[in-house]
């Protein structure tokens, strides 16, 4: 395979742009994924579900604006450039 | 990386270097005549413009270039700036600090691991000795000089093949890049998830990364030499030898130096896992055909506690939920068993443990994920070995 820079400067905004989108109330909680299901006390260990609930939040919180700033530029960019 | 509040920082060994008194310096002065301190370099060149002046003898000249070369310093001592603020210059220097001797024992260290004794890092007053006086330390020239030849490398085998064109250079120099990010991203996402705690910096893990390269080239070579064949001899080999070298090098690293305030073994295990396997795939950037060696062929590496018994985290009862099986582990030099948890470990598990009950145990998640594009990783299947 083939990969260059520009590829993975493409796949970063698709991947987060994927995170991003998985609603909280729709589509977590439907799934038992939801943030306030998972956690479990206070053990030492959070386990690998926990912590990767806590991560797509915080992908969700953090990577907002960010994310709205990069996807405006790239339908900009492809409006124009094809 | 994404601001995510990762657990498992360093635990202030970054802190502890700003704090702490200078430790011995990394590299010798050479400046025999030329100022130490990146300060100094601007003076130069302002006597340089004075004698050039002194040529042109035209007085705007001469302040233009004054004004420029002082802009030029203000503007270098900017980016330096901001490159402090991103890139720890001191930590990096830390990886740089080899010399001969210790890169010619580190590549046979590389290629023969078999005999070497002592795997652990040596501290001196809590600063981890940089690798020119310990043979354990990582370095990142080692895999900088390795990439880069490799990169070469496969020009040159492509040429032989008649396939060379001066675009491919690039392409698979920018190949390798992407690769190497995108590991060191799915470990990063691994120790996240597993909360590994460890002194692993991202720089540690580039390091360790980047061996892998030095196994490539010997293999690429030899198949130049001898053929199909002893491409792939030397594939196996070199890639048994790099796993060995990672899971020695990193099970006191990820462990912890005693066994009580390390991570359960089971996890750590998974990160060590991750990395060794890691010497199974290096070699899927031959030149033009992605080969790729079956990781398949190896077995799962199950954990070894490090004493039985000894990881009774203080205040937790033997949970009526720990791990279902009871086996004992083999006796093994390597580490390696293939046992499970024997029953009197009261180390919690994933998904035991007297408060978290709704979660359940993940029995088959020994099969590793090789680097699982960033949020994509389902704990609950088992994640496909690619070939």
């Amino acid at each position: 395979m083939a990969f260059t820079l520009y590829s993975l400067l493409q796949a970063a905004p698709l991947c987060v742009n994927a995170i991003a989108l998985l609603h909280e109330e729709r589509f977590l909680k439907k799934i038992g994924w939801g943030t306030d299901q998972g956690i479990g006390g206070f053990g030492e260990e959070p386990g690998i579900k926990s912590q990767l609930m806590n991560l797509i939040r915080s992908v969700r919180t953090v990577m907002r604006v960010p994310l709205i700033i990069v996807n405006s530029i790239a339908i900009v960019l492809l409006l124009l450039f094809g | 990386m994404f601001g995510i509040p990762v657990t498992c920082k360093p635990t202030g060994s970054k802190h502890r270097a700003r704090a702490a008194p200078d430790p011995p310096p990394l590299f010798d002065d050479t400046s025999g005549g030329y100022s130490s301190q990146p300060g100094g370099y601007p003076a130069p060149g302002a006597d340089v413009a004075f004698n050039v002046n002194h040529l042109l003898g035209d007085p705007m000249a001469n302040m233009a270039m004054a004004y420029g070369s002082s802009i030029a310093s203000h503007g270098k001592d900017m980016m330096n700036k901001e490159l402090h603020r991103f890139v720890s210059v001191n930590k990096l220097k830390y990886f740089f600090a080899v010399d001969t001797a210790y890169v010619a024992k580190k590549l046979g260290l590389l290629v023969f691991p078999y005999t070497h004794q002592n795997w652990e890092v040596q501290y001196s007053r809590d600063v981890p000795l940089p690798p020119r006086q310990d043979l354990n330390a990582p370095d990142l020239y080692i895999p900088t000089m390795a990439f880069i030849t490799y990169v070469l490398l496969a020009g040159m085998a492509l040429g032989i093949q008649k396939r060379f064109s001066p675009e491919v250079l690039g392409l698979c120099a920018s190949t390798a890049l992407v690769w190497v990010v995108m590991e060191v991203l799915a470990l990063l996402l691994g120790i996240y998830l597993a909360t590994v705690r460890s002194d692993l910096s991202t720089f540690h893990l580039l390091a360790y990364s980047g061996y892998k390269y030095v196994g490539m080239i010997l293999s690429v070579l030899t198949g130049l030499l001898f053929g199909s064949d002893g491409y792939y001899v030397a594939l196996a080999w070199t890639s048994s030898a790099l796993m060995y070298f990672i899971v020695r090098s990193l099970r006191t690293a990820v462990l912890g130096p005693d066994s009580i305030g390390g991570p359960v073994p089971q996890i750590a295990a998974r990160t060590v896992l991750a990395l060794g396997l890691q010497g199974a795939r290096s070699a899927r950037l031959g030149p033009g055909d992605a080969m790729r060696c079956d990781p398949r062929g190896w077995t799962r590496i199950r954990p070894r506690p490090l004493a039985q018994g000894r990881l009774r985290q203080p205040g937790l009862e033997a949970s009526p939920e720990a791990p279902l099986e009871q086996e004992a582990p083999e006796d093994d030099p390597t580490g390696i068993v293939r046992g499970l948890l024997p029953c009197g470990d009261t180390s919690p598990s994933q998904g035991s443990g007297p408060s978290s009950l709704g979660q359940r145990p993940l029995p088959n998640r020994q099969a590793e994920p090789q680097s699982p594009p960033p949020g994509e990783a389902d704990p609950g299947k088992t994640l496909p070995l690619r070939s």
